[in-house]
């Protein structure tokens, strides 16, 4: 508990450092593939359907949940749930709002790290004239892909200076480093997309091939078919999307609104914020990647290869299509643009260590921030020397993933069934400065957690190829006895290799799989040492009320 | 682009712009709360 004198320093400030921390690279690189890859124009039916039954009412809870504990002066996960259940358990499971940023911060910095050089880059014209063939084979080079055990020097250097970066805006605090870079970022942001959005509407047909037109994959995102919608794999994925986007589940939230005053509204701000990464989503994130990219390269192209590397494999050569002085231009806008969501994101992650250490341990913002710097190097060295043998995504799926359910599931349930949803209703809408729809009631008491509990334990059983059709053939196949067919994503299958069998050494050499193996164990031991601190802060506070 | 997608895109663009625009313009137009609240702008406001 702290008597901090940190604060926002306006409301706008506020609201733009809560979308900064939503919007983040996947509004503009996973949204428009998602929708690709899920029955296209119909995904944003399901899209918004989640955005209005779990996204908005996780949103009012965590910004509730956040407030309620700074009025005891805690502004991390582990205290506002100890203050608001006083049960031991929920104490020790708060630290899921701390391990989970930092775990998300160790990979995602390096990924920032990979937009600033870019966008440097780009300024320089590094990458006027290069073909695909030459933009692939200079990202391989650039993370040193093909090596085994990486060591990408000069990947390392720019993480270092974008970890760096992120630790100097921390230690300047709440209103002088994260709301003063949000002010800047966000509309910068805003307008970089639009920019693209704008290039892309107007490039329409280009001639490269017969279906090369920007307004074709415009009509391939867009184009509506509605039997998808019968398909729960749609809304799964639409539910896994809104989840991700919103950046609920992490403590990022809570921590933010914990600066707040019990009078001050969170309603109208959730709104805000919410609906504002909602734009940078729908109207300028699905404007830019798929149909610049079928413009210049044909609709088949862009089936085969659209995913996450297609930022950095595939833009600059787009941009290089509309003449040099314009491909600079657009390369800035594009890894600029990218680069401001990413760090407004990674300083969101930040927040809740900060929030911690200052709170229960005294420490300045200095100290704090530097201790962070070091966690968050430590952390991330693994998922840099040991890229290609699967550690970056392996903290993708346990602190990016599976963490953010599970943490959402469970203050859901304690908001609404322990805390008590007279209680949080009335955290909800004191101070509200809009009329919150009493439908949101029942929602949040039954739907919500309905509807991440299905999310939920349809990743943990999740049967091979994740069909409706195949949870039907694995129920048949585990009622003649013949065992479950896991897919290899799912949580139980991940968890004790179930498909491929544990294998550490093969011809003499370590597999992937030791890597991949030994960073749960480190990630384990991080949560584990985080669970340690809560424990001796909580004895500290026993000790201080006692004396 | 086909009419089914051209309505989607501007059905849905359209709903997801004018509500972003109808909350910040809300959040702008709402007087700010007397001192002392959580933003530190107005802290020289009279109480």
């Amino acid at each position: 508990m702290s008597n901090t004198t940190e604060s926002w320093g306006s409301r706008v400030g506020l609201i733009l450092a809560m979308a900064g921390n939503a919007v983040g690279l996947g509004n503009f690189l996973r949204f428009p593939v998602q929708a690709v890859q899920n029955g296209g124009g119909t995904f944003i039916i399901p899209y918004l359907v989640s955005f209005l039954l779990m996204g908005i009412p996780l949103l009012w809870v965590e910004w509730a949940m956040g407030r309620f504990g700074g009025r005891y002066g805690d502004h991390s996960t582990p205290f506002i749930l100890d203050n608001m259940t006083h049960k031991r358990f929920w104490k020790y499971f708060g630290v899921f709002g701390i391990f989970t940023n930092m775990g998300v911060m160790a990979y995602y910095t390096y990924i920032e790290s990979w937009t600033l050089t870019y966008t440097l880059k780009s300024l320089k014209g590094d990458f006027l004239g290069m073909d695909l063939a030459g933009l692939d084979s200079y990202f391989n080079g650039y993370v040193d892909l093909g090596s085994g055990i990486n060591f990408p020097v000069w990947a390392l250097l720019a993480f270092l200076v974008t970890l760096t970066i992120n630790i100097y805006i921390l230690s300047r605090g709440l209103s002088a480093g994260i709301e003063k870079v949000a002010k800047i970022a966000m509309p910068l942001l805003i307008g970089f997309g639009a920019f693209l959005a704008i290039m892309s509407w107007t490039t329409g047909s280009t001639g490269r091939c017969a279906d090369c037109s920007t307004f074709v994959g415009l009509n391939f995102l867009w184009e509506p078919d509605f039997t998808t919608l019968a398909n729960p794999k749609i809304w799964l994925a639409a539910a896994g999307q809104i989840f991700f986007t919103l950046s609920v589940g992490m403590g990022t939230i809570h921590c933010y609104s914990s600066y707040l005053k019990q009078k001050d509204d969170i309603a109208l701000n959730a709104m805000s914020a919410g609906w504002m990464n909602g734009f940078v989503e729908i109207v300028l994130g699905s404007a830019v990647v798929i149909p610049i990219a079928v413009g210049y390269l044909g609709l088949d192209w862009v089936v085969d290869n659209a995913g996450f590397m297609m930022a950095f494999k595939t833009m600059p050569f787009l941009f290089d299509q509309w003449g040099s002085v314009m491909a600079v231009i657009a390369g800035v806008a594009w890894f600029g643009l990218l680069f401001f969501a990413g760090i407004t994101s990674s300083l969101a992650m930040g927040t809740p260590w900060m929030g911690f250490v200052q709170d229960e341990f005294g420490w300045s913002k200095n100290r704090s921030a530097m201790l962070l710097g070091i966690a968050i190097l430590a952390m991330g060295l693994p998922t840099i020397f040991f890229f290609e043998k699967g550690v970056f995504d392996e903290y993708d799926y346990w602190t990016g993933t599976v963490s953010l359910v599970i943490f959402a599931l469970a203050e859901v349930i304690l908001f609404a069934w322990v805390f008590g949803m007279d209680k949080g209703w009335k955290e909800i809408t004191d101070g509200a400065d809009m009329k919150v729809p009493r439908i949101y009631r029942p929602i949040i008491k039954y739907v919500t957690p309905l509807f991440i509990g299905i999310i939920f334990l349809t990743s943990l059983f999740k049967p091979l190829n994740g069909e409706l059709s195949d949870w039907s053939t694995a129920f048949n196949s585990l009622s003649s006895g013949q065992g479950w067919p896991w897919a290899n994503d799912s949580i139980i299958n991940q968890i004790f290799h179930i498909n491929t069998g544990v294998q550490w050494v093969a011809d003499g050499h370590f597999t992937n799989m030791f890597y991949v193996d030994m960073s749960r164990f480190f990630l384990l031991a991080c949560f584990f040492a985080l669970v340690a601190m809560v424990k001796v802060a909580s004895n500290r506070r026993k000790q201080n009320a006692s004396s | 682009m086909t009419t089914s997608a051209l309505i989607m895109i501007i059905l849905t663009q359209g709903t997801v712009l004018g509500a972003t625009i109808y909350f910040f313009r809300k959040v702008l137009k709402t007087p700010a709360k007397p001192e002392s609240d959580s933003f530190s702008e107005n802290d020289n406001d009279p109480r």
